[in-house]
Protein backbone atom coordinates (compact mmCIF):
# COMPACT_ATOMS: atom_id res chain seq x y z
CA UNK A 1 0.00 0.00 0.00
CA UNK A 2 1.02 3.23 -0.84
CA UNK A 3 1.58 6.03 1.36
CA UNK A 4 0.89 9.98 0.63
CA UNK A 5 2.80 12.45 3.40
CA UNK A 6 0.82 15.66 3.15
CA UNK A 7 1.60 18.57 5.24
CA UNK A 8 -1.01 19.23 7.64
CA UNK A 9 -0.28 21.72 10.65
CA UNK A 10 1.85 24.50 10.04
CA UNK A 11 4.54 25.65 12.70
CA UNK A 12 2.40 28.50 14.03
CA UNK A 13 -0.94 25.89 14.92
CA UNK A 14 2.02 22.73 16.15
CA UNK A 15 3.67 25.29 18.32
CA UNK A 16 -0.04 26.19 20.25
CA UNK A 17 -0.42 23.11 20.61
CA UNK A 18 2.33 22.01 22.83
CA UNK A 19 2.09 25.45 24.52
CA UNK A 20 -1.57 24.44 25.07
CA UNK A 21 -0.63 21.00 26.47
CA UNK A 22 1.94 22.28 29.05
CA UNK A 23 -0.82 24.56 30.39
CA UNK A 24 -3.92 23.28 30.69
CA UNK A 25 -3.08 20.44 32.60
CA UNK A 26 -1.08 22.32 34.92
CA UNK A 27 -4.38 25.30 35.34
CA UNK A 28 -6.67 21.92 36.10
CA UNK A 29 -4.61 20.61 38.96
CA UNK A 30 -3.65 24.01 40.22
CA UNK A 31 -7.37 24.92 40.01
CA UNK A 32 -8.46 22.11 42.03
CA UNK A 33 -6.24 23.49 44.79
CA UNK A 34 -7.72 26.86 44.34
CA UNK A 35 -11.12 25.19 44.24
CA UNK A 36 -10.18 22.97 47.59
CA UNK A 37 -9.45 26.23 50.10
CA UNK A 38 -13.81 26.66 49.55
CA UNK A 39 -14.66 23.37 48.12
CA UNK A 40 -18.28 24.45 47.15
CA UNK A 41 -20.01 26.15 44.52
CA UNK A 42 -23.07 28.66 44.48
CA UNK A 43 -24.63 31.20 41.88
CA UNK A 44 -24.89 34.89 42.41
CA UNK A 45 -22.33 37.30 43.75
CA UNK A 46 -22.66 35.88 47.13
CA UNK A 47 -21.55 32.52 49.02
CA UNK A 48 -24.00 31.80 51.49
CA UNK A 49 -23.54 28.44 53.09
CA UNK A 50 -26.73 26.68 52.93
CA UNK A 51 -27.19 28.17 49.31
CA UNK A 52 -24.46 25.70 47.94
CA UNK A 53 -24.86 24.04 44.78
CA UNK A 54 -22.47 22.00 44.82
CA UNK A 55 -20.15 21.37 48.10
CA UNK A 56 -17.68 18.97 49.06
CA UNK A 57 -17.25 17.83 52.58
CA UNK A 58 -16.11 15.47 55.40
CA UNK A 59 -17.52 13.91 58.65
CA UNK A 60 -16.36 12.13 61.09
CA UNK A 61 -18.41 8.40 61.12
CA UNK A 62 -19.32 6.77 64.61
CA UNK A 63 -15.93 5.05 63.62
CA UNK A 64 -13.96 7.68 64.06
CA UNK A 65 -12.72 7.66 60.29
CA UNK A 66 -13.86 10.47 57.89
CA UNK A 67 -16.39 9.85 55.52
CA UNK A 68 -16.45 12.26 52.00
CA UNK A 69 -19.56 13.96 51.34
CA UNK A 70 -20.35 15.21 47.73
CA UNK A 71 -23.39 17.40 47.58
CA UNK A 72 -24.98 18.04 44.41
CA UNK A 73 -28.40 20.34 44.23
CA UNK A 74 -29.99 19.25 47.43
CA UNK A 75 -28.41 15.56 47.41
CA UNK A 76 -25.80 13.99 49.17
CA UNK A 77 -23.56 11.45 47.74
CA UNK A 78 -20.62 9.52 49.66
CA UNK A 79 -17.27 9.87 47.58
CA UNK A 80 -14.88 8.87 50.39
CA UNK A 81 -11.34 8.26 48.84
CA UNK A 82 -11.76 10.66 46.02
CA UNK A 83 -14.14 13.70 46.55
CA UNK A 84 -14.19 15.29 50.46
CA UNK A 85 -12.10 13.09 52.30
CA UNK A 86 -9.05 11.47 50.65
CA UNK A 87 -5.98 9.60 51.29
CA UNK A 88 -2.93 11.75 51.92
CA UNK A 89 0.18 10.00 52.57
CA UNK A 90 1.11 8.88 55.71
CA UNK A 91 -1.78 11.01 57.08
CA UNK A 92 -4.36 8.36 56.39
CA UNK A 93 -7.62 9.58 54.96
CA UNK A 94 -7.71 13.58 55.14
CA UNK A 95 -10.37 16.36 54.81
CA UNK A 96 -9.70 17.56 50.98
CA UNK A 97 -12.26 18.09 48.34
CA UNK A 98 -10.53 16.78 45.37
CA UNK A 99 -7.56 13.95 46.38
CA UNK A 100 -3.59 15.05 46.00
CA UNK A 101 -3.43 13.06 42.94
CA UNK A 102 -6.15 16.31 41.58
CA UNK A 103 -4.05 18.66 42.70
CA UNK A 104 -0.86 20.88 42.00
CA UNK A 105 0.98 20.84 44.49
CA UNK A 106 0.02 17.77 46.07
CA UNK A 107 -1.18 18.86 48.81
CA UNK A 108 -2.94 21.83 50.36
CA UNK A 109 -0.63 24.61 49.47
CA UNK A 110 -3.29 27.22 48.19
CA UNK A 111 -0.70 30.47 48.23
CA UNK A 112 1.78 28.22 45.74
CA UNK A 113 -1.55 27.06 43.66
CA UNK A 114 -2.06 30.01 42.47
CA UNK A 115 1.16 31.34 41.50
CA UNK A 116 1.05 28.00 39.21
CA UNK A 117 -2.11 28.74 38.27
CA UNK A 118 -1.83 33.10 37.41
CA UNK A 119 1.99 32.28 35.78
CA UNK A 120 0.07 29.58 33.38
CA UNK A 121 -2.79 31.43 32.92
CA UNK A 122 -0.72 34.13 31.84
CA UNK A 123 0.97 31.70 29.35
CA UNK A 124 -2.34 30.42 28.11
CA UNK A 125 -4.04 33.48 27.18
CA UNK A 126 -0.88 34.73 25.18
CA UNK A 127 -0.81 31.96 23.47
CA UNK A 128 -4.48 31.84 22.87
CA UNK A 129 -4.20 35.75 21.50
CA UNK A 130 -1.38 34.35 19.31
CA UNK A 131 -2.90 31.63 17.93
CA UNK A 132 -6.50 33.57 17.59
CA UNK A 133 -4.39 36.20 15.58
CA UNK A 134 -3.20 33.89 13.43
CA UNK A 135 -5.63 31.72 12.52
CA UNK A 136 -7.97 34.46 11.68
CA UNK A 137 -5.68 36.80 10.01
CA UNK A 138 -3.68 33.97 8.23
CA UNK A 139 -7.03 32.27 6.79
CA UNK A 140 -6.22 29.26 8.86
CA UNK A 141 -9.97 29.60 10.92
CA UNK A 142 -12.04 29.89 7.29
CA UNK A 143 -9.93 27.34 5.44
CA UNK A 144 -10.04 24.95 8.18
CA UNK A 145 -11.80 25.35 11.01
CA UNK A 146 -15.65 26.77 10.00
CA UNK A 147 -17.55 24.09 8.57
CA UNK A 148 -19.07 24.79 5.99
CA UNK A 149 -23.06 24.97 4.86
CA UNK A 150 -22.75 21.41 3.25
CA UNK A 151 -20.56 20.20 5.96
CA UNK A 152 -23.38 21.32 8.74
CA UNK A 153 -26.36 19.21 6.94
CA UNK A 154 -24.15 16.23 6.48
CA UNK A 155 -23.45 16.19 10.40
CA UNK A 156 -25.95 12.91 10.86
CA UNK A 157 -23.84 11.30 8.29
CA UNK A 158 -20.40 12.28 10.16
CA UNK A 159 -22.07 11.45 13.59
CA UNK A 160 -23.14 8.16 12.00
CA UNK A 161 -19.53 7.21 10.69
CA UNK A 162 -17.66 8.19 14.28
CA UNK A 163 -20.05 6.26 16.23
CA UNK A 164 -19.54 3.42 14.31
CA UNK A 165 -15.83 3.76 14.43
CA UNK A 166 -15.83 4.46 10.68
CA UNK A 167 -12.75 6.92 10.06
CA UNK A 168 -11.59 7.99 7.24
CA UNK A 169 -7.78 7.56 6.37
CA UNK A 170 -7.39 8.51 2.69
CA UNK A 171 -7.47 11.88 0.89
CA UNK A 172 -10.29 13.36 2.98
CA UNK A 173 -8.27 12.87 5.86
CA UNK A 174 -5.97 15.54 5.05
CA UNK A 175 -8.67 18.07 6.45
CA UNK A 176 -10.25 18.51 9.52
CA UNK A 177 -13.91 16.48 9.14
CA UNK A 178 -16.87 18.40 10.63
CA UNK A 179 -17.29 17.22 13.91
CA UNK A 180 -13.06 18.12 14.32
CA UNK A 181 -14.07 21.38 13.21
CA UNK A 182 -16.90 21.97 15.61
CA UNK A 183 -15.11 20.76 18.76
CA UNK A 184 -11.93 22.37 17.75
CA UNK A 185 -13.74 26.03 16.93
CA UNK A 186 -15.66 25.73 19.64
CA UNK A 187 -13.05 24.69 22.09
CA UNK A 188 -10.29 27.47 20.78
CA UNK A 189 -13.02 30.39 20.36
CA UNK A 190 -15.78 29.88 23.17
CA UNK A 191 -14.79 27.78 25.99
CA UNK A 192 -11.47 28.96 25.90
CA UNK A 193 -12.10 32.54 26.08
CA UNK A 194 -14.87 31.90 28.36
CA UNK A 195 -12.73 29.88 30.78
CA UNK A 196 -10.53 33.26 30.59
CA UNK A 197 -13.25 35.88 30.88
CA UNK A 198 -15.10 33.70 34.06
CA UNK A 199 -11.80 33.58 35.82
CA UNK A 200 -11.31 37.46 35.46
CA UNK A 201 -14.87 38.14 37.01
CA UNK A 202 -13.36 36.70 40.00
CA UNK A 203 -10.49 39.06 40.40
CA UNK A 204 -11.96 42.27 42.86
CA UNK A 205 -10.10 44.63 40.56
CA UNK A 206 -10.98 43.45 37.54
CA UNK A 207 -14.85 43.70 38.27
CA UNK A 208 -13.97 47.06 39.56
CA UNK A 209 -12.68 48.52 36.25
CA UNK A 210 -15.52 46.06 34.41
CA UNK A 211 -18.41 45.97 36.24
CA UNK A 212 -20.54 44.12 33.55
CA UNK A 213 -18.38 41.69 33.57
CA UNK A 214 -19.23 39.76 36.85
CA UNK A 215 -22.66 40.81 35.76
CA UNK A 216 -23.08 39.11 32.46
CA UNK A 217 -21.79 35.53 34.41
CA UNK A 218 -24.57 36.63 37.28
CA UNK A 219 -22.07 37.21 39.93
CA UNK A 220 -18.73 36.37 41.03
CA UNK A 221 -20.06 33.57 42.42
CA UNK A 222 -21.90 32.43 39.46
CA UNK A 223 -18.63 32.94 37.52
CA UNK A 224 -16.41 30.86 39.96
CA UNK A 225 -19.03 27.69 39.06
CA UNK A 226 -19.10 28.80 35.54
CA UNK A 227 -15.33 28.20 35.50
CA UNK A 228 -15.41 25.42 37.44
CA UNK A 229 -18.08 23.42 34.71
CA UNK A 230 -16.56 24.90 31.83
CA UNK A 231 -12.87 23.14 33.12
CA UNK A 232 -14.81 19.92 33.81
CA UNK A 233 -15.85 20.68 29.90
CA UNK A 234 -12.50 21.15 29.06
CA UNK A 235 -11.40 18.01 30.88
CA UNK A 236 -14.12 15.84 28.93
CA UNK A 237 -13.04 17.53 25.65
CA UNK A 238 -9.50 16.23 26.47
CA UNK A 239 -10.62 13.11 27.11
CA UNK A 240 -12.24 12.35 23.92
CA UNK A 241 -9.70 14.12 21.59
CA UNK A 242 -6.95 12.09 23.29
CA UNK A 243 -9.12 9.10 22.64
CA UNK A 244 -9.91 9.91 19.41
CA UNK A 245 -6.00 10.51 18.78
CA UNK A 246 -5.37 7.18 20.10
CA UNK A 247 -7.91 5.07 17.45
CA UNK A 248 -7.15 7.02 14.61
CA UNK A 249 -3.12 6.57 14.39
CA UNK A 250 -1.76 7.33 17.84
CA UNK A 251 1.98 7.98 15.98
CA UNK A 252 0.27 9.35 12.43
CA UNK A 253 -1.36 11.98 15.18
CA UNK A 254 1.36 12.32 17.09
CA UNK A 255 4.06 12.71 13.94
CA UNK A 256 1.76 15.23 12.53
CA UNK A 257 1.21 17.77 15.39
CA UNK A 258 5.29 17.12 15.76
CA UNK A 259 6.49 17.71 12.35
CA UNK A 260 3.25 18.62 10.63
CA UNK A 261 3.39 15.55 7.97
CA UNK A 262 0.29 13.41 8.08
CA UNK A 263 0.67 9.84 6.66
CA UNK A 264 -3.01 9.43 4.27
CA UNK A 265 -3.26 6.19 3.00
CA UNK A 266 -4.37 5.46 -0.41
CA UNK A 267 -7.31 3.05 -1.57
CA UNK A 268 -10.48 2.33 -0.03
CA UNK A 269 -12.07 1.99 3.45
CA UNK A 270 -10.79 -1.30 4.24
CA UNK A 271 -7.08 -0.98 3.95
CA UNK A 272 -7.81 2.29 5.72
CA UNK A 273 -8.91 0.64 9.20
CA UNK A 274 -4.81 -0.97 8.54
CA UNK A 275 -3.10 2.19 8.90
CA UNK A 276 -4.56 2.71 12.69
CA UNK B 1 0.55 -10.55 14.99
CA UNK B 2 -0.46 -7.33 13.20
CA UNK B 3 -3.45 -7.05 16.13
CA UNK B 4 -0.91 -7.79 19.18
CA UNK B 5 1.50 -4.83 17.69
CA UNK B 6 -1.32 -2.87 17.67
CA UNK B 7 -2.01 -3.87 21.24
CA UNK B 8 1.43 -3.22 22.12
CA UNK B 9 1.56 0.38 20.38
CA UNK B 10 -1.54 1.27 22.18
CA UNK B 11 -0.52 0.37 25.40
CA UNK B 12 3.02 2.07 24.97
CA UNK B 13 0.86 5.32 24.15
CA UNK B 14 -1.23 5.02 27.46
CA UNK B 15 1.56 4.28 29.21
CA UNK B 16 3.49 6.87 28.03
CA UNK B 17 0.49 9.28 28.95
CA UNK B 18 0.46 7.66 32.50
CA UNK B 19 3.98 8.48 33.06
CA UNK B 20 4.18 11.71 31.30
CA UNK B 21 0.84 12.84 33.39
CA UNK B 22 3.10 11.87 36.98
CA UNK B 23 6.45 13.27 35.92
CA UNK B 24 3.93 16.38 35.19
CA UNK B 25 2.75 15.82 38.91
CA UNK B 26 5.89 14.94 40.75
CA UNK B 27 7.98 17.73 38.57
CA UNK B 28 5.78 20.34 39.30
CA UNK B 29 5.80 19.37 43.25
CA UNK B 30 9.26 19.12 43.31
CA UNK B 31 9.24 22.16 41.19
CA UNK B 32 7.22 24.04 43.91
CA UNK B 33 9.98 24.04 46.21
CA UNK B 34 12.63 25.36 43.87
CA UNK B 35 13.36 29.46 44.82
CA UNK B 36 13.76 30.02 41.32
CA UNK B 37 11.10 28.16 39.94
CA UNK B 38 8.95 30.00 42.73
CA UNK B 39 10.84 33.32 41.36
CA UNK B 40 9.88 32.58 37.99
CA UNK B 41 6.14 32.11 38.70
CA UNK B 42 6.05 35.11 40.99
CA UNK B 43 6.93 37.26 37.94
CA UNK B 44 3.62 37.03 36.70
CA UNK B 45 2.50 38.65 39.51
CA UNK B 46 4.12 42.19 38.62
CA UNK B 47 2.16 41.53 35.03
CA UNK B 48 -1.09 40.99 36.76
CA UNK B 49 -0.78 44.39 38.82
CA UNK B 50 0.44 45.86 35.95
CA UNK B 51 -1.99 45.09 33.03
CA UNK B 52 -5.10 44.87 36.03
CA UNK B 53 -4.51 48.74 37.34
CA UNK B 54 -3.55 50.17 33.59
CA UNK B 55 -7.28 48.52 32.66
CA UNK B 56 -8.60 51.87 33.97
CA UNK B 57 -6.62 53.63 36.41
CA UNK B 58 -7.05 54.71 39.84
CA UNK B 59 -10.87 55.61 40.17
CA UNK B 60 -12.40 52.75 39.09
CA UNK B 61 -15.18 52.23 41.96
CA UNK B 62 -16.12 48.44 42.94
CA UNK B 63 -19.85 47.84 42.70
CA UNK B 64 -21.51 49.11 46.24
CA UNK B 65 -24.82 47.06 46.65
CA UNK B 66 -28.09 47.42 48.46
CA UNK B 67 -29.03 46.58 51.84
CA UNK B 68 -30.85 43.72 50.39
CA UNK B 69 -27.97 42.25 49.34
CA UNK B 70 -26.22 41.72 52.40
CA UNK B 71 -25.28 38.11 53.59
CA UNK B 72 -27.23 36.97 55.99
CA UNK B 73 -23.96 36.17 57.96
CA UNK B 74 -20.50 37.79 57.15
CA UNK B 75 -18.31 35.14 58.00
CA UNK B 76 -15.29 36.23 60.54
CA UNK B 77 -12.60 34.56 59.25
CA UNK B 78 -8.20 34.85 60.11
CA UNK B 79 -8.19 35.94 63.63
CA UNK B 80 -11.53 36.44 65.23
CA UNK B 81 -10.25 36.66 68.65
CA UNK B 82 -6.96 38.12 69.36
CA UNK B 83 -5.15 36.32 72.85
CA UNK B 84 -2.91 39.13 73.19
CA UNK B 85 -3.25 40.62 76.95
CA UNK B 86 -3.17 43.92 75.55
CA UNK B 87 -5.59 43.69 73.36
CA UNK B 88 -7.78 42.19 75.56
CA UNK B 89 -7.17 44.96 77.94
CA UNK B 90 -8.23 47.14 75.31
CA UNK B 91 -11.32 45.04 74.53
CA UNK B 92 -12.32 44.76 78.55
CA UNK B 93 -12.96 48.85 78.23
CA UNK B 94 -14.45 49.03 75.39
CA UNK B 95 -11.19 50.14 73.63
CA UNK B 96 -11.65 53.40 75.38
CA UNK B 97 -7.82 53.84 76.34
CA UNK B 98 -6.91 52.41 72.29
CA UNK B 99 -5.38 55.13 70.17
CA UNK B 100 -4.95 55.10 66.15
CA UNK B 101 -0.74 56.07 66.08
CA UNK B 102 -0.38 57.38 62.52
CA UNK B 103 3.76 57.98 61.65
CA UNK B 104 6.48 57.22 59.45
CA UNK B 105 7.03 59.11 56.87
CA UNK B 106 4.26 62.42 57.66
CA UNK B 107 4.39 65.69 58.81
CA UNK B 108 2.68 65.62 61.54
CA UNK B 109 2.32 62.37 63.66
CA UNK B 110 -0.70 61.54 65.21
CA UNK B 111 -2.41 59.26 67.79
CA UNK B 112 -6.16 59.26 67.14
CA UNK B 113 -9.01 57.74 69.88
CA UNK B 114 -12.30 56.17 68.57
CA UNK B 115 -13.99 59.44 69.51
CA UNK B 116 -11.40 61.55 66.73
CA UNK B 117 -12.01 59.01 63.95
CA UNK B 118 -15.99 59.13 64.86
CA UNK B 119 -15.93 62.76 64.39
CA UNK B 120 -14.00 62.70 61.10
CA UNK B 121 -16.23 62.80 57.79
CA UNK B 122 -17.37 59.15 57.40
CA UNK B 123 -18.14 57.17 53.94
CA UNK B 124 -20.46 54.21 54.23
CA UNK B 125 -20.69 51.02 51.63
CA UNK B 126 -22.13 48.19 51.10
CA UNK B 127 -19.43 45.79 49.09
CA UNK B 128 -18.73 42.31 48.57
CA UNK B 129 -15.89 40.94 50.15
CA UNK B 130 -13.84 38.52 48.08
CA UNK B 131 -11.42 36.07 50.07
CA UNK B 132 -8.70 34.38 48.85
CA UNK B 133 -10.10 31.02 49.52
CA UNK B 134 -12.86 31.42 46.99
CA UNK B 135 -16.27 32.94 49.04
CA UNK B 136 -17.65 35.90 48.62
CA UNK B 137 -19.90 38.21 51.40
CA UNK B 138 -21.76 41.69 51.25
CA UNK B 139 -21.87 43.75 53.95
CA UNK B 140 -22.28 47.75 54.85
CA UNK B 141 -19.24 49.10 56.00
CA UNK B 142 -18.73 52.79 57.54
CA UNK B 143 -15.31 54.44 58.36
CA UNK B 144 -12.66 57.36 57.75
CA UNK B 145 -11.49 57.55 53.86
CA UNK B 146 -7.94 56.62 55.00
CA UNK B 147 -6.70 59.50 53.17
CA UNK B 148 -8.80 61.86 54.76
CA UNK B 149 -6.27 60.64 57.62
CA UNK B 150 -3.55 60.63 55.38
CA UNK B 151 -4.33 64.77 54.16
CA UNK B 152 -4.67 65.17 57.93
CA UNK B 153 -0.89 64.42 58.81
CA UNK B 154 0.44 64.84 55.40
CA UNK B 155 2.14 62.08 53.09
CA UNK B 156 6.12 62.72 53.21
CA UNK B 157 7.92 63.08 50.08
CA UNK B 158 9.78 59.57 50.48
CA UNK B 159 6.64 57.65 51.47
CA UNK B 160 5.24 54.27 49.09
CA UNK B 161 3.73 52.21 51.26
CA UNK B 162 1.28 52.80 54.29
CA UNK B 163 1.67 49.62 56.36
CA UNK B 164 -0.83 48.51 59.08
CA UNK B 165 0.51 47.01 62.17
CA UNK B 166 -2.29 45.20 64.07
CA UNK B 167 -2.66 43.98 67.73
CA UNK B 168 -3.40 40.00 66.72
CA UNK B 169 -0.57 37.18 67.02
CA UNK B 170 -0.56 34.92 64.25
CA UNK B 171 -0.05 31.03 65.25
CA UNK B 172 2.51 30.00 67.77
CA UNK B 173 5.14 32.90 66.56
CA UNK B 174 4.18 35.61 68.00
CA UNK B 175 4.18 37.33 64.45
CA UNK B 176 1.19 40.22 64.64
CA UNK B 177 -0.59 40.38 61.72
CA UNK B 178 0.61 43.42 59.27
CA UNK B 179 -0.32 44.42 55.63
CA UNK B 180 0.79 47.43 52.91
CA UNK B 181 -0.89 48.57 49.78
CA UNK B 182 0.44 51.57 47.97
CA UNK B 183 -1.00 55.23 47.47
CA UNK B 184 -2.89 53.59 44.25
CA UNK B 185 -5.15 52.23 46.73
CA UNK B 186 -4.35 54.52 49.83
CA UNK B 187 -5.98 57.27 48.38
CA UNK B 188 -8.75 55.50 46.59
CA UNK B 189 -12.47 56.60 47.86
CA UNK B 190 -13.61 53.78 48.81
CA UNK B 191 -10.25 53.01 51.04
CA UNK B 192 -11.43 53.22 54.53
CA UNK B 193 -10.96 52.53 57.90
CA UNK B 194 -14.15 51.00 59.24
CA UNK B 195 -15.18 51.28 62.47
CA UNK B 196 -18.80 50.05 61.59
CA UNK B 197 -20.40 46.56 59.85
CA UNK B 198 -24.00 46.52 59.05
CA UNK B 199 -24.94 50.01 61.02
CA UNK B 200 -23.10 48.59 64.53
CA UNK B 201 -20.23 48.97 65.76
CA UNK B 202 -17.51 46.81 64.79
CA UNK B 203 -17.69 43.72 67.07
CA UNK B 204 -14.14 42.12 67.97
CA UNK B 205 -14.84 38.80 65.04
CA UNK B 206 -14.88 41.93 62.74
CA UNK B 207 -11.55 43.30 63.90
CA UNK B 208 -12.62 45.89 66.55
CA UNK B 209 -12.17 48.94 67.01
CA UNK B 210 -10.31 49.28 63.35
CA UNK B 211 -10.15 47.78 60.28
CA UNK B 212 -9.33 48.82 57.05
CA UNK B 213 -11.12 47.81 53.78
CA UNK B 214 -9.56 47.55 50.35
CA UNK B 215 -12.38 46.95 48.38
CA UNK B 216 -10.49 46.18 44.97
CA UNK B 217 -8.37 43.62 46.75
CA UNK B 218 -8.60 40.27 48.48
CA UNK B 219 -9.81 39.95 51.86
CA UNK B 220 -6.31 39.14 53.82
CA UNK B 221 -5.23 42.63 52.68
CA UNK B 222 -7.89 44.46 54.70
CA UNK B 223 -6.06 44.13 58.36
CA UNK B 224 -8.14 43.93 61.31
CA UNK B 225 -7.98 45.05 64.75
CA UNK B 226 -5.18 47.97 63.27
CA UNK B 227 -2.98 50.07 65.70
CA UNK B 228 -1.10 51.65 63.68
CA UNK B 229 -0.62 53.23 60.14
CA UNK B 230 2.77 53.60 59.26
CA UNK B 231 3.81 55.63 56.15
CA UNK B 232 7.05 54.01 54.82
CA UNK B 233 9.55 53.73 51.71
CA UNK B 234 10.37 50.26 51.67
CA UNK B 235 8.27 47.48 53.70
CA UNK B 236 11.49 45.26 53.74
CA UNK B 237 12.25 45.63 57.21
CA UNK B 238 8.78 44.56 58.17
CA UNK B 239 8.58 40.39 58.91
CA UNK B 240 9.87 38.57 56.16
CA UNK B 241 9.91 41.37 54.09
CA UNK B 242 7.09 40.98 51.64
CA UNK B 243 4.68 43.51 53.01
CA UNK B 244 2.19 41.50 54.86
CA UNK B 245 1.75 38.17 57.20
CA UNK B 246 0.41 35.95 54.34
CA UNK B 247 2.50 37.76 52.06
CA UNK B 248 5.62 36.34 54.10
CA UNK B 249 4.04 33.19 53.59
CA UNK B 250 3.83 33.05 50.22
CA UNK B 251 0.97 35.20 48.37
CA UNK B 252 0.93 37.80 46.29
CA UNK B 253 1.66 41.22 47.65
CA UNK B 254 -1.14 42.58 45.09
CA UNK B 255 -4.43 41.02 45.50
CA UNK B 256 -6.16 42.20 42.87
CA UNK B 257 -6.84 38.40 41.57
Amino acid sequence: MKALLVYRHRFPTRLSHWVTVLCVPILVLSGFQIFNAHPALYWGERSDGERAVLAMRAERTPRGTLKGITHVFGRDFDTTGVLGASRDGALGIQDRGFPNWATLPGHQWLAMGRRWHFFFAWAFVLNGLAFAGYAVLGGHLSRDLMPSGPELRAIGRALRDHLLFRFHHGAAADRYNVLQKLAYASIIFVAAPLLVLTGLAMSPRVDAAIPALPAVFGGRQSARTLHFLLTLGLIAFTAVHLFMVLVTGFWNNVRSMILGWYRLSSGGPDEDSSAT
Amino acid sequence: MKIQVRLDRRQFARRSLQLAALCLLAGCNRLSRSPSVAALLESAEGLTRRVQRALRPRRSMAREFTEADRSPVFPGNGTTSPEDADYQALAASGFAAWRLEVDGLVERPARLSLGDLRRLPSRTQITRHDCVEGWSAIAKWTGVPLRTILDQVGVGPRARYVVFHCADSMDGTGDRYYESIDFDDALHPQTILAYEINDRPLPIEYGAPLRLRVERQLGYKMAKYVMRVELVETFAAFGRGKGGYWEDRGYEWYAGI
